[in-house]
């Protein structure tokens, strides 16, 4: 019923431009699996590899162990959902539906039976007759997923479908999405550039930068222990710090800040000692308390004065700022035994070790970060240039 | 090509080369470099034709300045076909300039002054004559025309009149403009309606005079239907046939009458094809000069 | 806004004259026809008369080339519209440097005045020892008609989305289904604005068919013939019936594009109130 799919060594190039560089993994039959990364990444020519529109410059595709290489779009057992859906907007409901079967050769009534059948799956029984152009965003979004279910695809493949909706619609959809995708069992490849859809749905998301694959993980690891820089501030919110990692032992290094600071820090994968690199932790890791407290044992700290502070709802957002010049934000949590400081007050700022991560500083990532600053994501992490 | 096969499939991808190919070779390239070749050689009987006589010659176009048959304009005494020649492409000028000076405001107050709604029937109407053959439309200025016609009763009212309006070139000006004058509105229209309104609204509010809202804002986007209009009308004037026959007097003949003459009458199809290939040029030379002035390219005037 | 009186009459007015002078000459001509005069005229007026329309219908000859003129618009029909479309596709679809030269080359016909299409025709298949009538009549006006189809078939396609054919595709058609089941419906209102233009251009063509037709007789090229044989208010009645069909055709389409417009408001109605249920259900 469902089938993995597996990429080795798959480089796409259009003239010289080399949109997909080198990506191996391997997609479990039943999983749902996100490719997350900014727009020009090469995510989406990596989908449209899969499903056949574009033949890789090198590498083998492959869907259920059988190598894709010169079959068409329309003999792969995928089924694509565009981004902009690409319903037939001359056909009724029920005919896109079962638009596959038709060309399959079906006859009217089964074909109808199927539709009808697949309407109640994603839930919009009754609206077999209707023209398209009088749905809602939300119901041609199901439309969609039961016209390619209708082929019975071994591979799901959807190119950001949710990125036309507004928010609320956007997050009711992704339950329903990750609902359908368990109840039929089919292996789904999902691109989005949107970190909070890839984190919520994924069983594994593999991040993608300038064509190359920079970790692939689940969504706890790829927040938690983010394999590079990249990773680090594509997902989620991070103050950095630029510096030199200093010499390492048990997996925590003494990190050498450019403003003088010396911090300590878990050491991410493949940082050498004595090497440049830069220093990642989340808002939600740092601590703000009076400064008349006892400092934690152990933890990195400095003296802050508070520059702003902004009530987001579920969490407070707090920034900072040391007598160096160096910013912090950080998220304080809207819970009332956690103190939350005044406007201008002096607080002590900490994190723990274990909580702040040094990763390799990929200058070679760099351009698309500063890039896609901007989109799809309200603030990022703070670049601290000294 | 590759890109085509990808997306139509092997079968559809050689339909439509063979049609194009068919289409651009035997109905439009090799057709016009016949009619280049027929247009060197000389006109000879059946019996000679690729005998030694045949080769290639520029008699046939320069029977056009053949001096015997002269025409004198002002002091000048010029080959009457050559006269002829000029005459059509001036008038041919003449008449793009009156169509665009009636078409410009016409197109302006239909795109940006008439609320949306009318528009769409003002453009029936519009549409019924574009729909009626040209033979017919000046059929029309035929009898309007016409001596003892209703344009001359109605100056008799006012105590004009009569005008010998079908004498000279003046019938032939007044019909190519009614005729043709659809073909210069549209195209500006086209253009105008692409233009956002607040664009003269801003200029307005910047205290620009009508003029100058015309001569800067609203002029500069409208180029490229004004460059389509004038190329189609100049070249549909100077290749009309029907028009000049009906509504000029015997005397005043059109190039077009002169081509046909060497076809039909004079059975001397080199000479013609050079007449036309002559013809052929100037509206070549008109498409490059209005495309350099207006600054627009081919695609613009093609639509 | 200055004047703004001023100038909305000013505008009005001159609308006005264009209409008219538009309208005027078409309805003298049409006139005409019921004028119980030898000479097609509207002034003096000799008395109303349906003669002219009854002679018509009597008029061999020009039935006869009622005929001719009727097939041969057929043809050119049937030719010009499949070979503009395929060569709207392939210019819309082929990604090479020759794509501008293809384009220029196909529309050069339009720009060419009727009489040089005519006689290259001729020139061109004399060489094959085809002789004139009707069937070069039909190649010529192919030669730009199909230019008009062409144009008309890639402004359609600037508003399809490819991704409707890899849609297709992607949900099993081959290529034959997705161009009979997705494109060509998506082409098929310029297909048949195209047809229709087809058909008129082809009746109403002159100068083409004058040097092509060898002694075959069309209407206009039998009209065109009058000038010198005379004209009777025979062309007149034959002119109104052309006016009177290109009437019935305008409303009709208008009244199509009317209901069109209607039911798409109707849809875009029904979509935005399914829009806001979406939100609600999920608020609830």
């Amino acid at each position: 019923m469902s089938e993995g799919v597996e990429l080795s060594d798959v480089s796409v190039n259009f003239g010289s431009f080399r949109a997909v560089n080198n990506v191996s993994v391997s997609i479990k039959s039943g999983e749902f699996f996100s490719f997350l990364g900014p727009s020009g990444c090469g995510k989406t020519t990596i989908l449209r590899t899969v499903s056949g529109f574009i033949a890789p410059s090198a590498g083998v595709v492959s869907i259920g162990g059988q190598d894709m290489a010169g079959i068409g779009p329309n003999r792969r057992p995928t089924a694509l959902i565009f981004q902009n859906l690409a319903l037939f907007p001359l056909m009724s409901v029920w005919e896109n539906i079962a638009f596959g079967l038709e060309v399959r050769g079906a006859p009217k009534a089964a074909r109808r039976a199927k539709a009808e059948e697949l309407l109640r799956l994603v839930d919009l029984p009754g609206a077999a007759d209707k023209a398209i152009a009088q749905l809602s965003g939300g119901q041609k979004q199901r439309v969609a997923i039961a016209r390619a279910l209708a082929v019975e695809p071994k591979v799901m493949l959807l190119d950001e479908p949710l990125s036309a909706l507004d928010l609320k619609l956007r997050q009711h959809m992704r339950t329903e999405l990750r609902a359908i995708q368990k109840r039929t069992n089919i292996t789904f490849i999902y691109i989005t550039h949107d970190q909070g859809e890839a984190l919520a749905m994924s069983d594994r998301i593999g991040v993608m930068s300038q064509g190359k694959l920079q970790q692939v993980d689940t969504p706890k690891n790829i927040y938690e222990n983010p394999a590079n820089g990249f990773v680090a501030s594509f997902v989620g919110e991070n103050n950095v710090f630029k510096g030199k990692l200093e010499d390492v032992q048990a997996g925590v290094g003494t990190f050498l800040a450019y403003g003088g600071e010396v911090l300590r820090a878990r050491v991410g994968p493949g940082v050498k000692a004595y090497s440049e690199a830069k220093l990642y932790v989340r808002p939600e890791r740092v601590t703000l308390s009076p400064l008349g407290a006892t400092p934690r044992r152990g933890a990195n700290s400095a003296a802050v004065k508070i520059t702003s502070v902004a009530f987001e709802g579920n969490f407070i957002s707090v920034n900072a700022s040391d007598n160096r010049g160096r910013r912090y934000t950080v998220q304080v949590p809207n819970d009332a035994s956690v103190w939350v400081p005044p406007l201008d007050a002096e607080a002590r700022l900490e994190f723990d070790p274990d909580k702040a991560t040094v990763l390799q500083d990929e200058l070679a990532v760099r351009d698309s970060e500063q890039g896609e600053n901007t989109r799809g994501r309200q603030s990022f992490a703070l670049e601290f240039a000294q | 090509m590759k890109e085509v096969v990808r997306r139509y499939g092997l079968g559809a991808t050689v339909l439509m080369v063979t049609l194009t190919a068919f289409w651009v070779l035997a109905l439009i390239v090799l057709p016009y470099l016949f009619l280049v070749d027929a247009s060197f050689r000389p006109f000879l009987p059946a019996d000679q034709v690729g005998g030694p006589n045949d080769h290639y010659t520029l008699q046939n176009y320069l029977t056009l300045l053949n001096p015997n048959a002269t025409k004198d304009f002002l002091f000048l005494s010029i080959p009457i076909h050559l006269y002829v020649f000029f005459q059509t492409v001036a008038l041919s000028c003449l008449v793009t300039m009156i169509t665009l000076a009636l078409g410009y405001p016409l197109a302006y107050i239909l795109a940006k002054v008439v609320n949306r709604r009318s528009v769409a029937t003002l453009f029936l109407i519009l549409l019924i004559p574009l729909w009626i053959s040209e033979l017919l439309r000046s059929f029309a200025w035929y009898i309007i025309l016409a001596y003892q016609g209703p344009l001359n009763a109605l100056l008799g009212l006012f105590g004009a009149g009569p005008i010998r309006w079908i004498s000279g070139y003046n019938g032939v000006i007044i019909g190519l403009v009614y005729t043709y004058f659809l073909f210069m509105l549209f195209p500006v229209y086209g253009s105008l309606s692409t233009l956002d309104t607040n664009q003269i609204e801003a200029a307005e509010d910047m205290g620009a005079r009508w003029w100058q809202i015309h001569r800067r804002v609203i002029i500069p986007h409208a180029k490229p239907g004004i460059a389509s209009g004038c190329v189609m009308v100049f070249m549909m004037c100077a290749g009309a046939l029907f028009v000049p026959k009906l509504l000029a007097s015997p005397s005043s003949r059109w190039f077009t009458e002169v081509i046909m003459q060497w076809f039909f009458e004079g059975l001397d199809w080199n000479t013609g094809s050079a007449y036309a290939f002559v013809l052929l040029l100037v509206c070549t030379i008109f498409v490059s000069l209005v495309i350099r002035i207006f600054k627009v390219n081919l695609a613009d005037i093609a639509r | 806004m200055r004047k703004p009186t001023f100038t909305k009459t000013l505008s009005n007015g001159f609308l006005g004259l264009c209409i008219a002078y538009m309208v005027l000459p078409l309805i003298i001509m049409g006139g005409a026809g019921f004028n119980d005069s030898r000479f097609p005229s509207v002034y003096p007026w000799h008395g109303f008369t349906a003669r002219w329309f009854v002679d018509l219908w009597n008029d061999q000859p020009m039935l006869d080339a009622g005929i001719n003129t009727f097939f041969l618009a057929l043809v050119v029909v049937a030719i010009s519209v499949p070979t503009g479309t395929a060569a709207a596709l392939l210019l819309n679809s082929w990604q090479s440097k020759a794509r501008p030269v293809l384009f220029g080359i196909l529309i050069a016909p339009i720009l060419t005045p009727g009489v040089v299409v005519g006689i290259s025709t001729l020139l061109f298949w004399k060489e094959f020892n085809i002789s004139a009538g009707l069937h070069l009549s039909a190649l010529g006006q192919v030669s730009y008609i199909a230019t008009y189809v062409m144009l008309l078939v890639l402004a359609r396609l600037q508003s399809f989305d490819k991704g409707l054919e890899e849609a297709a595709l992607d949900l099993g058609a081959s290529h034959g289904q997705v161009m009979r089941r997705i494109v060509l419906p998506h082409l098929y209102p310029a297909i048949v604005l195209g047809a229709v233009l087809a058909f008129f251009q082809s009746v109403e063509n002159y100068n083409i068919t004058l040097f092509t037709r060898g002694s075959a007789q069309t209407l206009t090229v039998y009209i065109g013939s009058m000038v010198r044989t005379g004209f009777t208010p025979e062309i007149n009645a034959l002119g109104l019936l052309f006016i009177l069909i290109t009437v019935a055709g305008v409303i009709y389409v208008e009244l199509r594009r009317r209901r069109h417009e209607r039911r798409e408001l109707k849809l875009e109605a029904l979509a935005a109130i399914e829009e806001d249920k979406d939100l609600q259900g999920i608020a609830a």
